[in-house]
């Protein structure tokens, strides 16, 4: 039996006396005739985190979250109830009210769960609040507060948070699969204001991972980032506003990346795609992009913040290729998805927690590196806007209309960069969008690990990705016509 | 336990309404366990807030089941003040061992939180005296046949409606009731029971290139309130069969008008600019701006927490400070921000009962009109059905949103639009407001007619 295996049932089981017998024996009782699939998430979740805002680290948080969730699949029908108690007859209790999807008539099946897949673990199972003294946690915030602070005196607001969290889980599945997964994440963000002659304006910046707190300290992450926020803010001192209409428009390496995630990502989901209500639906082999563009979903990169060593439904993580120079190859899937279009699981069953059923998500989602110097690409725009920093996004996955935030952009005259404009939102059509690519760099970045993915009221941390683009026509939400 | 009872300053002893079941002794069994530990391990004072709920939900699509959840719910989270330091701590769990370590945690991390004078529970003056019952739960034990039945009547109604619907996401029924509690070391009890019962539909029309997905749902207190499941398909059906044929919209400024679903959605950005933790901060456009004009003189804005059976309803917030039925807006004037009391001591001033939020806003209509007479009077213009994405920055005030919606010519719809932007800034947004129609739904917890704003960039082709 694997460490991770070992260490889960030690948290998960042993402090109710939950043994495998048991684990048998609700699995068996789900799977009465008309039930094809059944499975069991248990998880042990702990989360602390610090807050500095005017100076004082005034705020900190500690939680505990566990629970056990149960689902009973019947061809398209899923069944699910969860309960906050780890113990045999709460799992019955939820069994029951799960398999109510069928008529359960009939002797229940025999299940034997059994450890059968060994996968090498993409990230430490170290307990990263314990990797940093609860003194040295409010220490660095204070530091980094003084880093930003000094860093301009027209720094008046900074805002420092701190959060770790240690996730244990484990999956018991029918068809006998046991597995389980350690996953630390930790993220540190810094938002400051600056104010010039009465004008404020932000900037916020930060980072993190599958790592412990040292990754903060190493390198002076923390200070980057807050000279970053300083930088973003004093930048947005100067900006004019923005264009409106549509124009080409050059995206910078990094976080930009969140284009993708919302114009093809999300899209390219398999619930949306095996019930045809995504704008990429039955589209599987035809030009969705310019020859340019390879897109993949990868959650086997170490210590990324959307990395898993498997999914929450026991697969191991993937590296899938959406789009590969420019023609679409593949969705993202879960198991019930999979199963239902005839295809193989690809590592993206997740879920928010126990009490969440999962359904297909991204991980990493990056595009390739292309040919060309990031210079040569600014180089090449006659008029149009240069978008380095964004804040959220969002799609309609039907109609495929798609916006991201730019909070950090300039305006591009004859290849030149000429001066930074407010923040705009920029919209566009998912399954054109990437057809308009006309360049691609050779500067491919992840982003620094401090995103957020919510669908259907479930929030997952995910990664995104990709080198220099230029696009030639996006629409620019400014107010300047 | 005892032990607590017996020093506490108890002046403010609320315990309204009374439990009715186990689950709510529960909650005030553990709310007094908390308090107990938390002064045992040597805190000067300790704030709990207690969740208890059940629930189910079902979603047919193409009129089979697709899934059933059932949920059972609870939450603790605790607060704990060592002097003006404070820590934090919440669990799922509910066992003695749980509890005490909870409390624990919650104690160790005030011993590294730093010192801040602004800390500390609500004035005990202000704490909720009466807390009447707002006609807030009606639980519905209902069946999963009658749940079923009624998720497919309404996606039914929906795809029998219009034969341009040519798939759907299906119909969706859920239920939840369940009771919270708010306690702290000055011997408030705050115990509120709630349900909620929504039914709602998505479907999707056209093929190809050009389909469009839009839902409409109903959400009540009282089952019996309900509206009929087929009138929620008929208008989700409605809803999206009229985006068809979206055109993308042309470039620059236009007067536009907000329905009412996405007309509140000014309301909270008003609400969030004059909130206190964006104000203590500096961190809002409408810092210093109380007493000020922000709206033109026939805007109303005002807040009714005790209306019985509201969305929003509530007698004591987060911290157990009687709420106020206030205007916040009088003829365009903001007359006071909206402060719990950790902001509201930082900006000198007294809490609004605004711990947690604001309860049941309304923007008053200006004049007796609706959507289609607004569409009339404007001439040519936009209509905003829809919003997308998070262009809105409360420091500047800065405003650039994804839309879908309508364009307007002669006083008439002319085409769906899609594929644009609007912005502005919402300082200016907020005098730009013409008109205010009288069509809101008084089931929403912020209500707002249609809203005409004289003129916004627009952003498309």
């Amino acid at each position: 039996m694997s460490d991770i295996l070992q260490f889960a049932q030690q948290s998960l089981w042993q402090p109710t006396g939950l043994i495998e017998q048991d684990i048998n024996n609700t699995l068996g009782n789900i799977m009465t005739p008309g039930i094809d699939y059944a499975d069991l998430y248990f998880q042990y979740s702990r989360h602390e985190s610090w807050a500095l805002d005017e100076g004082t680290v005034k705020s900190g948080s500690y939680g505990i979250d566990q629970g056990v969730g149960v689902r009973a699949v019947a061809g398209e029908k899923t069944g699910f109830a969860y309960s906050d108690e780890l113990t045999g007859n709460a799992l019955l209790d939820a069994a029951k009210a799960a398999r109510s999807i069928a008529s359960n008539s009939g002797n229940q099946g025999a299940v034997a769960v059994r450890n059968n897949r060994q996968v090498t673990p993409l990230y430490s199972s170290a307990d990263p609040m314990e990797s940093l003294k609860d003194e040295d946690k409010v220490a660095l915030l204070r530091k980094i507060e003084q880093v930003a602070r000094g860093a301009d005196d027209r720094v008046v607001q900074v805002m420092v948070s701190l959060a770790a969290a240690h996730d244990t889980i484990m999956i018991a599945r029918s068809d006998g699969l046991l597995a389980a997964d350690i996953r630390p994440l930790v993220r540190m963000n810094v938002s400051v204001i600056a104010e010039q002659n009465g004008r404020r304006e932000q900037g916020s910046s930060g980072g993190g991972g599958r790592y412990t707190m040292a990754y903060f300290v190493d390198q002076d992450r923390a200070e980057t980032y807050a000279h970053e926020a300083v930088r973003q803010a004093l930048v947005n001192l100067e900006a004019q506003d923005a264009p409106a209409g549509e124009m080409t428009v050059v995206l910078g390496p990094g976080w930009p990346g969140i284009l993708l995630h919302e114009a093809i990502g999300h899209g390219l989901e398999g619930d949306f795609n095996r019930k045809g209500t995504s704008a990429f639906s039955g589209r599987i082999g035809e030009k969705v992009a310019s020859s340019q563009c390879t897109v993949v979903d990868d959650g086997t990169i170490a210590n990324r913040r959307g990395s898993l060593t498997i999914d929450d439904e026991g697969e191991p993580a993937n590296n899938t290729v959406l789009i590969e120079k420019g023609v679409l190859k593949g969705y993202m899937q879960d198991q019930t998805n999979a199963r239902l279009m005839g295809m193989a699981p690809t590592g993206n069953g997740r879920r928010e927690s126990y009490g969440h059923l999962p359904m297909p998500r991204m991980t990493n989602t990056y595009m390739l590196a292309g040919e060309h110097d990031p210079g040569e690409i600014i180089a090449s725009v006659d008029n149009g806007l240069y978008a380095v920093n964004f804040g959220g996004g969002q799609v309609d996955i039907t109609s495929g209309k798609f916006v991201f935030s730019a909070s950090e952009a300039y305006v591009v005259k004859n290849g030149k960069i000429t001066h930074p404009v407010k923040g705009a939102t920029l919209i566009g059509n998912g399954p054109d969008v990437l057809t308009r690519v006309s360049m691609v760099g050779n500067d491919l970045e992840l982003d620094t690990g401090v995103g957020v993915c919510g669908k259907e009221g479930q929030s997952v941390p995910v990664g995104v990705g990709q080198p220099t683009m230029r696009i030639d026509g996006l629409t620019v939400g400014g107010v300047s016509v | 336990m005892n032990d607590y009872a017996n020093n506490a300053v108890s002046t403010n002893q609320t315990w309204s309404p009374q439990p009715i079941n186990s689950q709510e002794e529960l909650l005030l069994n553990i709310a007094d366990r908390v308090l107990t530990r938390a002064k045992s391990n040597g805190a000067s004072s300790a704030e709990v807030s207690l969740g208890h709920g059940k629930g189910m939900s079902v979603n047919v699509r193409n009129g089979e089941v697709e899934t059933v959840e059932y949920n059972r719910d609870k939450s603790l989270g605790v607060t704990v003040y060592f002097g003006h330091r404070s820590g934090s701590s919440n669990t799922t769990d509910y066992a003695d061992s749980a509890l005490e370590s909870c409390v624990d945690a919650a104690c160790n991390i005030a011993r590294y939180t730093e010192e801040d004078e602004y800390n500390g529970l609500a004035d005990p003056a202000l704490l909720a005296t009466e807390i009447p019952d707002l006609d807030l739960y009606y639980p519905w034990q209902v069946e999963m046949d009658e749940a079923i039945d009624l998720a497919t009547r309404c996606e039914q109604a929906a795809l029998n409606a219009d034969s341009r619907i040519s798939n759907t996401e299906g119909g969706s029924l859920s239920s939840h009731d369940g009771a919270d509690l708010y306690a702290n070391s000055d011997g408030f009890r705050g115990l509120s029971r709630s349900s909620r019962h929504s039914l709602s539909c998505s479907v999707i029309a056209g093929e190809g290139d050009n389909m469009q997905r839009d839902y409409w749902y109903d959400s009540c207190r009282d089952r019996s309130e309900m509206r009929s499941a087929e009138s929620v398909g008929e208008e989700t059906a409605k809803r999206t069969v009229r985006r068809l044929g979206a055109r993308k919209a042309t470039t620059g400024t236009y007067p536009v008008i907000y329905e009412p679903m996405v007309a509140s959605s000014l309301l909270s950005h008003f609400i969030s600019a004059i909130s206190g933790s964006s104000l203590y901060r500096r961190a809002s456009f409408l810092v210093d701006s109380k007493g000020k004009k922000l709206f033109r003189d026939n805007i109303r804005i005002h807040e009714q927490p005790l209306l019985r059976k509201a969305a929003g309803s509530a007698s004591f917030d987060n911290e157990g400070v009687a709420t106020q039925t206030r205007d916040i807006v009088t003829a365009g004037i903001l007359n006071d921000y909206v402060l719990g009391s950790y902001s509201a001591r930082k900006l000198g001033t007294q809490t609004t009962g605004n711990a947690g939020g604001v309860h049941n806003l309304t923007i008053d209509p200006t004049e007796e009109t609706g959507l289609e007479e607004m569409i009339h009077s404007m001439g040519t213009g936009l209509v905003v059905s829809e919003l997308i994405g998070f262009g809105i920055n409360n420091v500047t005030g800065d405003y650039s949103r994804g839309a879908f919606g309508f364009w307007v010519e002669n006083g008439e719809i002319a085409y769906p639009v899609q594929e644009f932007t609007i912005a502005g800034n919402l300082r200016d947004m907020f005098m730009g407001i013409e008109v205010v129609g009288s069509d809101f739904d008084p089931r929403r917890s912020t209500r707002s007619g249609s809203i005409l704003i004289g003129e916004l960039t627009v952003a498309g082709a």
